[in-house]
C-alpha cells in the first residue's frame, strides 16, 4: 500500500476521484492494465475506446461489482470524507460514498411504477425516516413527512427529464429513450457526487441524444456533481465532455481536453487502424 | 360474421379443401382416443381391492374406459373443427353436452333420486360434473373464437394490452371480492349455515390463508421461492407445544415468542443461502424445511421424536378456559357471559383468533408494501445488480423478507398447535410447504384476494370433493391445470403501484386488496 502522502494531487484542488495504477485480471485476461488518471467536479470526464477497451470493466471497479486486482480509487467529494472505493463492499459504494451509476443495458425495475423506481433509489433515506420499518408501520408524522419530500424529490426528477406524465405507468412500458432518461433520473434521485453514466446515448436519436446532452450539462453545472461517462456517440463526447480519457486494450493511450484528443495520432490509430506500410 | 373470421376460413379454405378439415379433425380424435384409451386402462380400468380382507385382487371397470374412448375424442374432432374455422359444432355439442353432463350430474351430486333415471355413462355423479365441465371448455372456447376471430396470433402490443386489461378486471375484482370475503367470514358464523362443521374447515382454510399470505411476503414481493416454508410453522408449533407442556405458558403469553422464534429460524436459514438465487435458493430450502422434520423425529428427548407433544393447553378466552367446569379458583367463559356451556363455544372463538391472526398478517403485508423496505423487495425481485448500484443492502433485505414471513408462520404453527392439542413431525411434511407455495402461486403472486381465493379452492375442494373418492385428487388436478391454463399468472394477478403521483386515481380500492 501507498502511504498517505502519495494520495495528494499534483497541484490544485483535490481531485474528485482519483485512479491510481488500477489493473483488472480475470485469469490471464487483462482487462486493465495500470491505469490512472483523474475525474473532477464540475466536469464531465468522457471514457472512450474500442469496443473491448476496457470502459465497463472501468465502470464495474469504481462501482463496485469488481475487486480490482491491483491499484487505487480514491474519492474525494468536498465537504463528506475521503473514500477508498477498491475497499469498500459493492453496496456500499452507493450507500455511504454516493457514487450512482447507469447500466449499458437499461436494468430498470420494470414492473414498478416510473415513481416507484425513483423511491427505491432514496431507500436509505427513507429507511431511517421509517426508523428501519418499525416506526414507519405506525405512520408517525416524521416518516410521512420524510417521504412526501422523497416523493417531490421524484417529481422535480422526473419533471427534468420530462416524463412527469408516466409516473404511474410500469417502468417497463416505456419508449426505449424515456427508459434511458428514468434511469439517469433513478441514479440521480440518489443523491450522488459522482455520477457515471454507461453509454447513456445509446440507440437514441439524434433529437433525443442532443435532450441528453443538455440534461448532463445542466447536471453538472446546477449541482456541481463530477459525470463520468463512457460513450461512443461522438457527436455526444466531444460537444459535453470537458475531459477525455481514451483506452485502448484496457491501457490509457490519451488523456485531455477534446481538441487535444481529436488530434492525437494515437487515438486516431486506435480507431481506424493504423497504415499499412506498401 | 367478422372479417377476420372470413379471411380465416379463405385461408385454410383455399389451402385445403373441407373434407381435409375433417380429416385432419379425424386424425386427432383418432389420436387422443389412443391415448386415452392407454391412460385410462390402467388407472380406470382395474381397480385393486382385498379380497376376503387377505388377498389383493381387482375388479374391472371396462364400461368407464368404454365411455372416457368415446366421449373425450369426440370432445377433441369439435376442437378440431373449431380451429379450423367451423365454430358451429364445437358451439352445439359444447352446449348439448354440458347441459347433459353438467345437469344430469348435478342432479346426482344434490342426491335427488330422478338422477337413477336419466341414462348417464357414469355412476358416480361427480364425475359426469366433470365431463359437463370439459364440455363447457369445449363450448368457451369455441364462443371465444368466434367472438375474436383472428385475433389467435395476437402482436406483442395486443398480448400487452390484453394483459393490462386482465391486470384491471383482476384488480377491480379484487377491489369488489376483498370487502365481501372480509365481512362474509366475520358473519358467517352466526348466520344459520355457520354451523360448527363449516367453521371447523373454515379454521382450515383460513390457517392457510395466513400461511399463504405470510409466504407472499417472501415468494410474491421479495421473488424468493421458498419451499421450506413449513419449517417455519413447525418451529412455531413446536416452541408453542414445548413451552406450555413444560414451562405451562399460555397460548397469548406464547404467541409472540412463536413469532420471534420462527423469524430468528427464518434469519438462521437466510444467511447460508443469501448468494443463491432461482432454483438453488427453492433446493436449499427445501432440505432446510426437511432439516426441522427430521430433527424433530430423532430429538426424542426434546420433541418427542414420532410420538409428538401432546396434551398442549388448549386455548383460553384471554384466561378464562372453555371447559365444562372450571378448576378452582377459576371462571369458565360460559360462566363469565352466564352462557349455558357448549363446546361449540372454543371452536367459533378460534376462528375468530385465526380470523384475527390472518387479516393482521394481511394489514401488516400491505402496509410494508408501502414503506421503503417494501419496495426494497420487489426491487430485489426485479433486479438485484441495479438495487446494489442504488446502495440497497440485499443482504439485510433478503433477511428481513425471510425473518418477517417465518415469524407469521410462526404465528399460524402457535396457532395450529393450540387448536389441535397435539403436533407431530408428520404434520409438517413437504407437501405442506407445496400447498402453501400452490396457494401464493394459483392465487396470483402478490395478490392478497388472489391467496385468499386460492386457499378457499385448495383447501376447501377437496373438503367438498370427498364424495368423489377416487377420482378427487384427479378432479383436484384437473382444476389446477386448468387455472394455470385459464390465468397463468394466477387467479387474480395484479400489481398496485404503492405510491401514485395522481392521487384522483382510485388508490383506496387496490389498497384494500
Amino acid at each position: 500500500m501507498v502511504g498517505e502522502a502519495a494520495l495528494m494531487p499534483e497541484a490544485g484542488a483535490p481531485a474528485l476521484l482519483t485512479v491510481e495504477h488500477l489493473t483488472m485480471r480475470f485469469g490471464g485476461l487483462t482487462a486493465i492494465d495500470d491505469v490512472t488518471f483523474t475525474a473532477q467536479n464540475r466536469q464531465i470526464t468522457g471514457v472512450i475506446g474500442p469496443n473491448g477497451a476496457g470502459k465497463t470493466t472501468l465502470f464495474n471497479c469504481i462501482t463496485g461489482f469488481y475487486k480490482p486486482t491491483v491499484g487505487r480509487l480514491t474519492l474525494q467529494a468536498p465537504n463528506r470524507p475521503t473514500y477508498l472505493l477498491e475497499q469498500m463492499e459493492g453496496f456500499k459504494i452507493g450507500q455511504q460514498a454516493h457514487v450512482a451509476r447507469t447500466f449499458q443495458n437499461i436494468r430498470l425495475f420494470t414492473g414498478m411504477s416510473v415513481l416507484e423506481n425513483l423511491m427505491v433509489a432514496q431507500h436509505n433515506k427513507l429507511m431511517k425516516a421509517s426508523g428501519m420499518t418499525f416506526l414507519g408501520l405506525f405512520g408517525v408524522p416524521s416518516y410521512n413527512r420524510a417521504e412526501r419530500e422523497a416523493r417531490d424529490l421524484a417529481v422535480h426528477w422526473l419533471e427534468r427529464v420530462n416524463l412527469k406524465h408516466l409516473a404511474d405507468e410500469p417502468a417497463g412500458s416505456l419508449p426505449y429513450g424515456a427508459q434511458r432518461r428514468l434511469e439517469i433520473a433513478r441514479a440521480m434521485c440518489t443523491d450522488p457526487v459522482l455520477l457515471c453514466l454507461d453509454e447513456p446515448a445509446a440507440g437514441l436519436n439524434p433529437r433525443e441524444s442532443g435532450e441528453l446532452n443538455a440534461l448532463l450539462r445542466s447536471i453538472r453545472d446546477d449541482l456541481g456533481i463530477g459525470v463520468l461517462l463512457i460513450e461512443h456517440d461522438m457527436s455526444v463526447v466531444m460537444q459535453i465532455c470537458d475531459h477525455i480519457v481514451v483506452l485502448d486494450y484496457g491501457r490509457k493511450i490519451a488523456d485531455g481536453v477534446p481538441a487535444e484528443i481529436r488530434a492525437d495520432p494515437a487515438v486516431i490509430r486506435a480507431y481506424l487502424g493504423e497504415e499499412e506500410a506498401e | 360474421m367478422t372479417d377476420a373470421t372470413l379471411n380465416r376460413t379463405a385461408q385454410t379454405g383455399s389451402a385445403a379443401k373441407s373434407p381435409s378439415i375433417i380429416g385432419v379433425a379425424l386424425k386427432e380424435a383418432a389420436l387422443t382416443a389412443v391415448i386415452v384409451f392407454l391412460m385410462s386402462l390402467l388407472m380406470v380400468g382395474f381397480q385393486t381391492q382385498a379380497v376376503q380382507g387377505q388377498y389383493l385382487g381387482y375388479v374391472t371397470r371396462y364400461s368407464d374406459v368404454f365411455w372416457a374412448v368415446i366421449i373425450i375424442p369426440a370432445g377433441r374432432f369439435v376442437m378440431a373443427l373449431d380451429r379450423q374455422g367451423k365454430t358451429m359444432p364445437a358451439v352445439i355439442v359444447g352446449a348439448l353436452a354440458f347441459i347433459y353432463f353438467f345437469i344430469g350430474g348435478a342432479l346426482g351430486v344434490l342426491e335427488l333420486p330422478i338422477y337413477k333415471s336419466i341414462p348417464l355413462p357414469y355412476e358416480q355423479p361427480m364425475v359426469n360434473v366433470i365431463f359437463g365441465l370439459g364440455a363447457l371448455y369445449i363450448l368457451g372456447t369455441a364462443l371465444k373464437s368466434n367472438l375474436s376471430a383472428g385475433q389467435r396470433r395476437q402482436t406483442l402490443e395486443q398480448r400487452e394490452a390484453a394483459e393490462a386489461k386482465s391486470a384491471k378486471i383482476a384488480r377491480n375484482i379484487s377491489s369488489i371480492l376483498g370487502p365481501i370475503l372480509v365481512i362474509g367470514a366475520v358473519v358467517l358464523p352466526m348466520t344459520p349455515w355457520g354451523d360448527r362443521q363449516l367453521v371447523d374447515s373454515l379454521i382450515l382454510v383460513l390457517t392457510y390463508v395466513m400461511l399463504g399470505w405470510g409466504l407472499n411476503i417472501v415468494v410474491g414481493l421479495a421473488g424468493l421461492l421458498d419451499l421450506g416454508y413449513v419449517a417455519f410453522y413447525a418451529v412455531g408449533a413446536y416452541t408453542y407445544g414445548k413451552l406450555s407442556t413444560e414451562l405451562g405458558f399460555s397460548f397469548w403469553e406464547s404467541l409472540p415468542l412463536a413469532g420471534i422464534m420462527a423469524a430468528s429460524f427464518g434469519i438462521c436459514l437466510g444467511f447460508p443461502v443469501l448468494r443463491l438465487r432461482g432454483d438453488y435458493l427453492a433446493i436449499v430450502t427445501l432440505g432446510f424445511g426437511e432439516m426441522i422434520r427430521i430433527v424433530l423425529i430423532n430429538w426424542q428427548v426434546f420433541t418427542g421424536g414420532p410420538n409428538g407433544i401432546g396434551q398442549i393447553t388448549k386455548i383460553t378466552f384471554f384466561g378464562y378456559p372453555f371447559e365444562r367446569s372450571a378448576p378452582e379458583g377459576t371462571t369458565t367463559f360460559a360462566q363469565l357471559f352466564g352462557l349455558p356451556f357448549s363446546s361449540a363455544h372454543r371452536v367459533y372463538f378460534l376462528y375468530y383468533v385465526i380470523l384475527v391472526l390472518a387479516l393482521i398478517t394481511n394489514f401488516v403485508t400491505m402496509r410494508l408494501r408501502r414503506l421503503p423496505i417494501g419496495r426494497a423487495w420487489e426491487a430485489l425481485r426485479e433486479d438485484e445488480t441495479a438495487c446494489r448500484a442504488l446502495g440497497i443492502n440485499p443482504t439485510n433485505t433478503k433477511l428481513t423478507a425471510f425473518a418477517m414471513g417465518a415469524m407469521f408462520a410462526g404465528f399460524a404453527g402457535s396457532f395450529f398447535a393450540t387448536r389441535q392439542g397435539f403436533i407431530s413431525p408428520e404434520s409438517f411434511t413437504f407437501i405442506e410447504s407445496a400447498v402453501i407455495l400452490a396457494i401464493v402461486v394459483l392465487g396470483g403472486m402478490g395478490s392478497q384476494v388472489g391467496v385468499a381465493l386460492a386457499a378457499i379452492l385448495l383447501i376447501g375442494l377437496p373438503e367438498a370433493l370427498r364424495q368423489l373418492e377416487l377420482y378427487r385428487m384427479l378432479a383436484f388436478g384437473g382444476s389446477m391445470v386448468l387455472i394455470m391454463l385459464w390465468r397463468p399468472k394466477g387467479l387474480l394477478a395484479h400489481r398496485a403501484p404503492t405510491i401514485l403521483l395522481n392521487k384522483h386515481k382510485k388508490t383506496k380500492a387496490a389498497g384494500a386488496a
